[in-house]
């Protein structure tokens, strides 16, 4: 058997699911600002960090945290696409940057669209179940406001099939989500689906309001769920969604430690300060295929059916999640995929109060991709940071309550329209 | 002739300038939307961009590459449709390119007057110098055997006298676009009893076409809006010499300028507009309204004294403000010009007197800017209008007497028939000057 076969084994209970051989864990989180439009550092005709400096200021207060350079046998970089945003590639080459020891160590790149972050995690958890590395340093990154938001809808097209992209939306992928919306409205109602979209935006703007590193945190606008059922205007933007319904472009870092029992044990950290990492699921669809069924995210469904059996627990025990919701739309789409509610029921979900903080599931505690802010890269890194903060009770006035018979988050972070998926499952220790 | 085919062959008189250059950009759209129509396909547009000086006309074709790149950013969702055929187009950055270098592909920079002889429609934007718009006018009327069609910019000279004098025989018309054209959603436009019909329709398409709307104004010098303006500078100019009596110039120049602005909550004071609009044009608009209005005398004995000592306001190549009654730093008010002086005396040796004397500004004001995004502006204008009212402060009294003014030149800009209803002239005074509210209110 190789080394990395034997990191899985099958559950007794369930062929299809596996375990995790290895105990891996999370540490030692930090996001930086999610920078752009909202943010009151931000103008656009103004110098402002570039890629290298979120990732030494990221990367060295990680690093600070486990005990400097010296601890860290690894290294993984997510970042979508700054080849092109930044005309920048090789991105592993900034792991030195950060820090001068971490020179001559392995260090690698990751990408996956939206979903890199995912991949850069699962990349050093499985870095770790391979036992080639005990300590590694998972940092996901993406400076995107470096070009109009109108060419960056040509850089991130190409989450897409390039070849769909002459006939597609000139904002591509609002458009892709778009016309997921216009058949969901048609299935299944727009006035309701239009006010749950409404209402997710209102919940993901109230989050990033309480945490000082969200796009959204100044937003002091009244209204917000009125001004979220503003109509979409088809002549400026796409048919079914309005500016509220999508995540901005977003400048940003995100990283975090993944360590083994020994790696904690070398960082001197305690096990009350990470959080295991239960359940991994990983999916892939056709790129050069259209969606099945437009209002299903079928890849979602199968990554985090995979990440729940391989944590072997319900969505009920779950006491937080972070989902992808490049779209409030897409927020629906997930709350479905993932069970909480049935096809067609994930507006009565969220418009029951569900979803919010102080919901039966609290989802995207700091904003989400809507309100906390959406540097593509970082996106997954992120989503693992939220979840480590709540469940290691780190997470100021976003902390949400973890019940002691629910000591579960999951996180869902999807790259392109359902393509590629990582789900992951944390338990807190 | 059909609205397109008249659009073939156009021609932009004084098109470097600050108004020519915006009335030949929206043009060369128009002309560029018009190419992708199915049926006019085949069709060439040309689109002569006539001025003096080849450094200006270089000048211009870079401001005209950067609004076409920025049109075709705001309208990308549309022109990905009109690029539908074009296989070798897929991202927006190459069909923004294509855009921008079609629209440029129009354009002909030119230099001498012949140019304009083939055209079918003539837009003028020269500077307010009756002459030389008539001998122009009258140049190309001779050489061109298309009966071309005259839409002049002129903001102040009768239409009807300019046809006359260049014997246009009812082929011209006033259109006379805001400053800057690109940007100033309004149009006033000016038949005369002699205007062709068919110049009013294809106005009328044209305006919409290029996405803006007009009020129309009798033929009377100075229109709607210099009608109203240079009776506002007028009016405050007489303030200006009443404060005099207890102030120095220069407070009296603050000071009404801070009622027109803050007061009144208005983008600018008036005399801040006037330096925006240059003091030499404003003094060329009077001395072209002087003749056609009798029962008034339309000078400005201050704007003549700045310009005896070269005091021209205006704006910079780049879009700032040159100094004028006003000294300028980074776009604020720093001093005053004294013309006994001949220097400026900075604002803050007595801005405190000032401001003590005007007295606070009522409750629930707001800035300009702040009330006129304001989905509820017009009851916090009410609130804000009744605190005035009440206000017994001087400079809420200099207000209302403004206010009184402000309705009265409103009142007998109708009533002289230079506009056609109060709703007009309100219109002007909102979408052309950016004012909150019309002269015509029931606020006060």
């Amino acid at each position: 058997m190789s080394q990395l076969s034997l990191t899985f084994v099958k559950s007794s209970e369930n062929n299809s699911s596996m375990k995790l051989r290895r105990k891996v864990y999370m540490v030692a989180g930090y996001n930086t600002i999610s920078m752009g439009t909202g943010r009151s550092e931000f103008h656009p005709k103004k110098p402002r960090p570039d890629l290298e400096d979120y990732i030494k200021e990221a990367g060295e207060i990680v690093l600070n945290q486990i005990g400097g350079a010296k601890n860290v046998d690894e290294c993984v970089i997510a970042n979508f696409i700054a080849s092109r945003y930044n005309k920048q590639a090789n991105l592993a080459a900034f792991f030195p940057y950060i820090d001068p020891e971490l020179a001559y160590k392995p260090c690698v790149r990751v990408e996956g669209a939206c979903a890199t972050g995912g991949l850069g995690l699962a990349t050093g958890i499985k870095s770790i179940l391979a036992e080639t590395a005990d300590v590694v340093l998972v940092l996901g990154v993406e400076v995107q406001n470096s070009v109009k938001a109108v060419y960056g809808a040509d850089i991130l097209s190409a989450a897409g099939w390039y070849k769909e992209r002459k006939e597609g939306h000139a904002h591509f992928f609002p458009g892709k989500f778009s016309d997921r919306a216009g058949v969901y409205f048609k299935k299944y109602g727009r006035e309701n689906t239009r006010k749950a979209m409404a209402r997710w935006y209102y919940n993901a703007i109230e989050n990033a309001r309480l945490c000082p590193t969200a796009q959204e945190f100044e937003n002091a606008q009244k209204n917000l769920e009125e001004l979220a059922l503003t109509e979409p205007n088809p002549r400026m933007f796409v048919d079914h969604l309005n500016v509220y319904d999508c995540s901005k472009v977003s400048d940003g870092a995100s990283a975090i430690a993944i360590v083994s029992e020994e790696g904690l044990k070398r960082c001197g950290i305690n096990k009350k300060d990470a959080i295991e990492v239960v359940g991994m699921g990983q999916a892939e669809y056709d790129l050069t295929k259209a969606p099945e069924d437009p209002v299903r995210l079928k890849t979602t469904e199968k990554a985090v059916k995979k990440a729940l059996d391989m944590a072997g627990i319900t969505r009920d025990q779950l006491a937080t999640v972070e989902c992808h919701d490049c779209f409030t739309i897409a927020a629906i789409l997930a709350i479905e995929a993932m069970g909480f509610a049935g096809p067609g029921e994930g507006p009565d979900f969220i418009l029951a109060g569900h979803t919010s903080r102080d919901g039966k599931i609290p989802f995207n505690t700091t904003g989400g991709l809507i309100g906390w802010g959406h540097p593509t890269g970082a996106t997954g890194v992120h989503q693992a940071v939220t979840l480590w903060e709540q469940l290691t009770g780190r997470s100021g006035q976003s902390q949400v309550k973890i019940p002691a018979g629910k000591p579960y988050g999951m996180s869902v972070n999807m790259g392109g329209d359902d393509k590629t998926l990582v789900s992951l499952v944390y338990k807190k220790c | 002739m059909k609205y397109e085919e008249k659009l073939e062959n156009v021609t932009v008189m004084g098109a470097a300038g600050k108004m020519g250059s915006g009335i030949l950009y929206l043009t060369a759209t128009e002309m560029a939307r018009q190419k992708f129509i199915p049926s006019n396909k085949d069709r060439e547009f040309v689109l002569y961009a006539l001025d003096t000086s080849h450094k200006a006309l270089s000048g211009l074709m870079t401001y005209i590459r950067e609004q076409a790149w920025k049109f075709a950013e705001k309208n990308i969702v549309s022109l990905r449709k009109f690029y539908q055929d074009r296989a070798d187009l897929i991202d927006n950055e190459q069909i923004i390119r294509q855009y921008a270098q079609d629209l440029l592909s129009i354009i002909r920079p030119v230099t001498r007057i012949e140019s304009a002889f083939d055209s079918y429609i003539i837009f003028e934007a020269i500077s307010e110098n009756p002459d030389l718009k008539v001998e122009l006018m009258s140049t190309i009327n001779k050489n061109n055997r298309n009966k071309p069609w005259f839409f002049t910019n002129t903001s102040a000279i009768p239409i009807s006298w300019l046809d006359e004098q260049a014997k246009l025989n009812g082929r011209i018309m006033g259109v006379h676009f805001y400053n800057p054209p690109a940007v100033q959603k309004l149009l006033e436009v000016v038949k005369t009893e002699n205007t062709r019909p068919e110049l009013s329709y294809f106005v009328a398409d044209y305006i919409k076409n290029i996405g803006k709307i007009f009020v129309p104004s009798y033929d009377v010098a100075g229109f709607i809006g210099n009608g109203y303006f240079m009776r506002d500078i007028i009016f405050a100019e007489k303030k200006v010499e009443e404060l005099k009596q207890d102030f120095s110039y220069v407070q009296a120049i603050y000071m009404v300028n801070r009622i027109s602005q803050d007061f009144l909550i208005r983008p600018m004071g008036i005399f801040q507009l006037v330096d925006y609009v240059g003091i030499d044009v404003v003094q060329f608009i009077m001395s072209v309204m002087k003749p056609h209005v009798s029962k008034e005398n339309i000078q400005s004995p201050l704007i003549d004294q700045h310009l005896h000592d070269i005091v021209k306001g205006g704006q910079n190549p780049d879009g700032s403000q040159k100094d004028g009654i006003f000294k300028y730093e980074k776009g604020q008010i720093t001093a005053v010009y004294d013309p006994g002086k001949k220097r400026y005396v900075p604002v803050s040796e007595f801005r405190d007197e000032c401001d003590e004397y005007l007295g606070e500004l009522p409750a629930d004001w707001q800035p300009w800017r702040k009330i006129n995004r304001n989905p509820e502006k017009d009851e916090i204008l009410k609130r804000y209008f009744e605190n005035l009212r009440l206000s017994k402060k001087p400079g809420a009294q200099l207000a209302k007497e403004y206010l009184t003014r402000f309705r009265e030149i409103a009142s007998d800009l109708v009533k002289n028939k230079v506009a056609f209803k109060f709703d007009d002239v309100n219109a002007v005074i909102i979408h052309g000057f950016h004012h909150a509210y019309g002269p015509v209110n029931e606020y006060l």
